[in-house]
């Protein structure tokens, strides 16, 4: 189901060419007001046709029913874009939608199996999946722990665990249960899970314009109307100059001038927008999350996971004065071998590794001591009276003072030294005397600063939230390069810092899974839950990304920012453009009755009937020439939003004004082999 | 380089040198600080006592609109009937007669709007009474209202989300106390001691030397000269206005009157760089001006200095130019800087007859009107430059993948609705009201009307076409110019322009105001990385853009069938 890389597929293209012609539709179409005047211009041409068969005055009707054709085909290609964008979004929830479609469920009912077809699973349903099934429908884990093949959804093959209560319950119909056996609730009506949403979305009768769609419809309404004046008025100036002027002249112009180009790519390019998003495995609530995604100020991420890998390592051993580097690492190799934390693990890798250490099994009969959030500390005891222990600094501190020992100051220095690198220190004690301290450090994913870099020419700050402290969130944060950290974080300090930052006026994303998220999630401008993550999240969130992959809001980002792009950029093309054409057909409308006119025709086109066939002829397949640029979206270069302009300004603006000077002169001389 | 370009380019700084210290000074005084000019402050004081007027009480854009056209109502009202009864009414020494209903209203309604286009001649037409204390005196406060609105979109952008946005009339008295009326003082001072009458004596007669008796008018012209450029107004004291040896006697006064007329436009212009202390963004939009006006300028003197092919090929040598139209004293370069000044600028005051120029020049001084923001008129230009900064904002972020912001504010929906509305009114009125009258002159060309529609035109054909296109692009514009040569009173053009007059002034004040009203009081976005910043070259450059564009593309097959058919045939 990963991305198809051909932007028309023959199956796509078939049904969009089908549905271009169902949109002809005047009810459809006067959704989009620069192609519904298009078309009744189309259909005033029709008249004119068959007028021109018993009459004079109007020109051939060759001439006429040419126009016609070509104010049809404009329609059509605009639907077209419309259709075939909607078609590849519609691909792409369908394959997402196939695999979970019609599997067989085992529902409990008052505790009895039965076998039921999914599609009969309703909200509030418990199932039941062992080893080998797949799960039937979305649902959330009530009882048990299992291993989950989740490739089907994320193409990631490596298997996750999934286990009732936490944050990480929920789980996704169409994949596959590899271990164990979980009990599941069903979390949503059929036909309403965020996929059916998706589709609906792509579909178009749920899909709502933006507000900022809205705002350039109006913008192009107005061009529109301008248009419209500029063509009515035309007509008592051209009875003035004793120019007459054939309908088929003034539905010409007045269609090659409104804005036909984005008012017929316009809808295309914010399914795309969404199809894009889904492309990158994020399923959007909306269209509006998309463009919202574009705008962002402010991104908060999870330090864990997300800009260092998982979990801290061990570094090094620090030994205290008088005490041998050996008897020091067999003292934290023996306070760590029953501890089955990824820290705990490090220290042993680390051991194994240095040259002193031999391999060192606890004595038989050794009391292991687990770590409690009290005592903060864990080791073990021997059965030869040897009492070790690891921990933080303050709790054995605490420990060997109560015992009488002082606490040497060459490792408190230590201790302060690895903090200020952003390390954790864990001191080691043997019989209530100080031995030495273990330095921890977070691991920085690699490449994750230049993304943040990235970020930070697009104008968006990173904001790490760690529950470390804050001298170590602080290293953290310089290393990985984010511009400011919230340390020693409980949930409600996302939510906060979330509100104060929203207060400045700045718009928001955070990406969560766990229920805690829930608030602030939803406070968020963007919020990005975890496919993996509690139902309560996925519901607060406008997107889900399937992948679980916190750096995805970066995408996000600039998936966001394509999307405006290519309206703004279109918009700007479309409306140059009319300047070749004016020089097109004006000098054609007026040439015959105003010789000293033809100086405008500084293309020097073949008559006026070619001059105006090729500007309706260009108008028309410029729809389907720009169509790949709509639904790939114009690339997007962090390269500040001055030198973006100019760089956008110079190829849409200033290639906007030539382009077609070109392509008319092209066709027109084409054009002139047939008149 | 000749005497005569280099007399336009000194202008032109001199108008500098005077306008920038003036943006200091009104950004200053508006900001509340200290100014030389406070000892004002009592007759002020005096004004808001009698009228009860309470200064301290902010207003929102919508009681700011609302006293603004109550009072430009109860104007239009008082000068209609003053106009209509002018012969009754006091100081009238040459007993000029009453202005017809419908001269009437187009009068009194162009001299409100700040546009006076006159379909009077001062002389005939008005008494010394209806010229003070009706048209002078709303030329000081239709410039005032300008400047007064104005301030209101400042005080929207220096203020983070707020709907409280000053008091209308503190700003309006201020506007005459502090900045028109101490510099038409000034100004008239000049004028009059340079010869302009400044007297209440009927007509002077004299006995010439061929022994006929002719008749001088005069009156207290120089007064209303000041204004009438310093507001940019341009209704002139004399039909002829200032092509008038006595309004505009030498070319001392003639400097006086160009600078005075760009002084204020370009001083705002500034201003709002200071009061917002956003100086690099006044810069870039004061560039954007210039070069807009350079670039109708140029070809206008260009044409004017080369004289008419029409002319030449007649084997005569024109080594003054286009002399067609023109005072001597003056000459073609000096003209031509006139005639784009006072078109850029909604002055519309004129020292040649705009009908004689060159088709070039025709056409440029049409487009300087149709775009009307290249500086613009008093208060208003930069409103109008603010319309095309919204859509150029609008275009421009979704270009750079943002939602459109302008000095830390989204640009939305409604406020696309307002700017595209705005935007569109302009070609709207320009282009329907010349389809109309050509309409009515192909169908009715034996209407009957004071002047019949065959007769409308001095001109036939391309020319003729101009004449009526300019007419009202001139209202459209408040600018007030003619192109002369168009038989315009009578009902048909008296009322259509008056209408187009109006549509013309109130909206376009309205709706920027209202857009920054809104924008006011939306959340402030703080600027970041991926902000678009619009005080760049690059963003000045997409408004140029954006004007152009919007303003040619509108305008350019109306503009085919005038002045370019005519260049192009006159080749």
């Amino acid at each position: 189901m990963r991305t198809q890389n051909t932007l028309f597929q023959g199956e796509q293209v078939s049904v969009a060419l089908k549905q271009s012609f169902i949109k002809l539709h005047p009810r459809q179409l006067i959704r989009n007001p620069v192609m519904f005047t298009v078309e009744i211009g189309t259909f005033v041409m029709l008249i004119v046709s068959i007028y021109s068969l018993t009459n004079k005055g109007q020109g051939s009707f060759g001439y006429n029913f040419t126009v016609f054709i070509v104010l049809l085909l404009t329609v059509l290609f605009a639907n077209f874009a419309e259709a075939i964008a909607e078609a590849r979004g519609k691909a792409q929830a369908e394959s997402l939608r196939k695999t979970r479609e019609e599997t067989p469920a085992r529902l409990l009912v008052n505790g009895k199996e039965t076998r039921v077809m999914s599609s009969q699973l309703k909200k509030g349903d418990v199932f039941i999946c062992e080893a080998g099934d797949n799960i039937p429908t979305d649902g959330e884990i009530i009882e048990g722990i299992a291993t989950i093949d989740e490739s089907a959804i994320t193409g990631e093959s490596a298997p996750v665990i999934r286990e009732s209560g936490g944050d990480k319950s929920s789980v996704t119909g169409g994949t596959k249960v590899l271990s164990d056996r979980i009990k599941v609730m069903v979390t949503t009506q059929p036909g309403e899970s965020f996929l059916d949403k998706m589709i609906a979305l792509v579909e178009g009768a749920s899909r709502q314009k933006t507000p900022n769609e809205i705002a350039l419809t109006i913008l192009l309404a107005g061009f529109t109307l301008i248009f419209v004046i500029v063509c009515v008025t035309l007509k008592p100036f051209a009875d003035y100059a004793n120019t007459p002027i054939t309908i088929a002249a003034f539905i010409s112009l007045f269609v090659c001038l409104i804005p036909t180009t984005i008012g017929g790519l316009l809808s295309a390019i914010g399914i795309a927008g969404m199809d894009r998003a889904l492309r990158a495995n994020v399923i959007t609530k909306s269209g509006k999350a998309v463009e919202t995604a574009g705008d962002l100020d402010t991104l908060l991420l999870d330090k864990t996971g997300t800009i260092t890998i998982g979990n801290r390592k061990a570094t090094s051993f620090y030994p205290a004065k008088g005490i041998s580097e050996e008897s020091f690492v067999i003292a934290c190799v023996l306070s760590s071998l029953a501890d089955e934390t990824p820290e705990g693990k490090s220290i042993v890798e680390l051991a194994n590794q240095s040259k002193t250490a031999p391999s060192i099994i606890a004595p038989k009969d050794s009391v292991f001591i687990k770590f409690t959030a009290e005592t903060r500390s864990s080791g073990l005891d021997t059965p030869n009276g040897l009492r070790v222990r690891k921990g933080a600094f303050d709790s054995i501190r605490n420990i060997a003072i109560k015992a009488g020992h002082q606490f040497p100051i060459e490792v408190e220095d230590n201790v302060k030294k690895i903090s200020s690198n952003g390390g954790t220190p864990l001191v080691v004690s043997q019989n209530e005397q100080i031995l030495g301290v273990i330095e921890l450090q977070d691991i920085i994913k690699p490449g994750i600063a230049e993304r943040f870099e990235r970020l930070r020419k697009m104008g968006v700050k990173t904001v790490m939230v760690t529950g470390d402290n804050p001298l170590t969130a602080k290293f953290i944060a310089e290393k990985a390069g984010v511009d400011d950290f919230i340390a020693e974080a409980k949930p409600e300090d996302k939510m906060n810092y979330i509100k104060a930052e929203q207060q400045g006026g700045k718009l928001v994303a955070m990406m969560g899974d766990g229920t805690n998220d829930a608030p602030a999630l939803a406070q968020a401008d963007v919020g990005v839950a975890m496919n993996s993550g509690t139902q309560a999240a996925k519901e607060a969130g406008n997107m889900v990304d399937l992948d679980n992959d916190p750096t995805k809001l970066i995408e996000i980002v600039e998936i966001g920012k394509q999307l405006l792009m290519t309206r703004g950029t279109l918009t700007t093309f479309s409306i140059a453009n009319d300047v070749a054409k004016y020089f097109a057909i004006v000098p054609a409308l007026f040439m015959v009755s105003i010789p000293a006119l033809k100086a405008l025709n500084i293309m020097d086109l073949h008559s006026p009937q070619s001059a105006i066939l090729s500007a309706v002829i260009f108008n028309a397949i410029i729809i389907p020439l720009l169509i790949p640029l709509a639904l790939r979206g114009v690339e997007y270069k962090p390269i500040g939003a001055s030198a973006l302009l100019r760089r956008n300004l110079l190829i849409y603006g200033l290639g906007g004004v030539l382009i077609p000077f070109v392509g008319i002169k092209l066709i027109d001389m084409l054009v002139a082999i047939f008149i | 380089m000749n005497t005569e370009i280099s007399g336009v380019i000194f202008t032109y700084l001199l108008t500098l040198a005077i306008a920038i210290p003036l943006g200091i000074y009104i950004a200053r005084m508006f900001g509340g600080q200290e100014t030389w000019l406070d000892f004002m402050a009592p007759v002020e004081r005096f004004i808001f006592r009698f009228s009860g007027i309470d200064t301290r009480k902010e207003m929102n854009w919508k009681q700011h609109m609302l006293a603004l056209l109550t009072i430009n109502s109860v104007w239009l009202f008082y000068a209609f009937f003053c106009l209509l009864y002018q012969a009754h009414l006091p100081l009238n020494p040459d007993g000029n007669p009453n202005q017809t209903p419908d001269l009437a209203f187009n009068t009194a309604i162009s001299f409100v709007v700040n546009c006076n286009l006159q379909d009077y001649s001062g002389e005939s037409g008005a008494t010394y009474f209806t010229q003070h204390f009706v048209i002078m005196f709303l030329q000081f406060v239709s410039a005032a209202t300008g400047i007064a609105a104005l301030f209101v979109l400042f005080k929207a952008f220096r203020d983070k989300v707020t709907d409280k946005l000053g008091n209308f009339w503190d700003f309006f008295v201020k506007s005459i106390t502090r900045i028109l009326l101490p510099l038409s003082v000034v100004m008239a001072i000049i004028l009059a001691f340079n010869g302009t009458p400044t007297s209440y004596k009927a007509k002077d007669t004299f006995i010439t030397l061929q022994g006929d008796t002719a008749h001088v008018s005069r009156g207290p012209a120089a007064a209303m000269i000041a204004i009438k450029h310093l507001g940019t107004n341009g209704g002139g004291w004399f039909g002829a206005n200032s092509a008038h040896p006595l309004e505009n006697p030498n070319y001392l006064t003639n400097t006086v009157e160009l600078v005075a007329q760009t002084i204020i436009p370009i001083a705002l212009v500034f201003a709002l760089g200071f009061y917002l202390k956003k100086k690099k963004f006044a810069y870039v939009m004061f560039s954007v001006m210039t070069i807009g006006m350079l670039m109708l300028l140029i070809p206008t003197m260009n044409a004017e200095i080369n004289g008419s092919p029409a002319i030449a090929r007649m084997g005569i040598s024109q080594p003054t130019g286009s002399m067609e139209g023109k005072e001597v004293r003056f000459g073609p370069a000096n003209t031509a800087y006139w005639n784009i000044i006072t078109t850029v600028i909604s002055t519309g005051s004129v020292n040649s007859m705009h009908d004689s120029a060159m088709p070039v020049p025709g056409f440029m001084m049409m487009m300087a009107m149709m775009t009307n923001c290249f500086y613009g008129g008093c208060g208003v230009g930069i409103l109008n430059f603010y319309i095309f900064i919204i859509i150029a904002v609008f275009i421009s972020g979704l270009m750079v993948g943002r939602t459109p912001e302008f000095f830390g504010r989204k640009i939305e929906a409604r406020e696309m609705k307002i700017a595209s509305i705005i935007a569109l009114l302009h070609p709207f009125i320009i282009l329907v009201g010349t389809a109309i009258s050509s309409y009515v002159l192909v169908h009715m060309p034996n209407a009957d009307w004071a002047v019949k529609p065959s007769a409308w035109l001095n001109n036939p054909s391309f020319h003729g076409f101009s004449e009526m296109l300019y007419q009202y692009t001139s209202s459209a514009a408040n600018n007030g110019s003619g192109f002369e040569g168009l038989g315009d009173n009578n009902i048909f053009w008296n009322v259509s322009a008056g209408f187009v007059l109006l549509f013309g002034r109130f909206l376009p004040i309205i709706g920027p105001v209202a857009i920054a009203g809104i924008l006011a009081n939306k959340k402030f976005i703080p600027e970041s990385a991926g902000t678009l910043k619009s005080d760049t070259s690059t963003f000045g450059i997409m408004v140029f853009a954006v004007i152009l564009i919007v303003a040619a593309l509108s305008f350019f097959p109306a503009l085919a069938l005038g002045p370019i058919a005519e260049h192009f045939s006159l080749k």
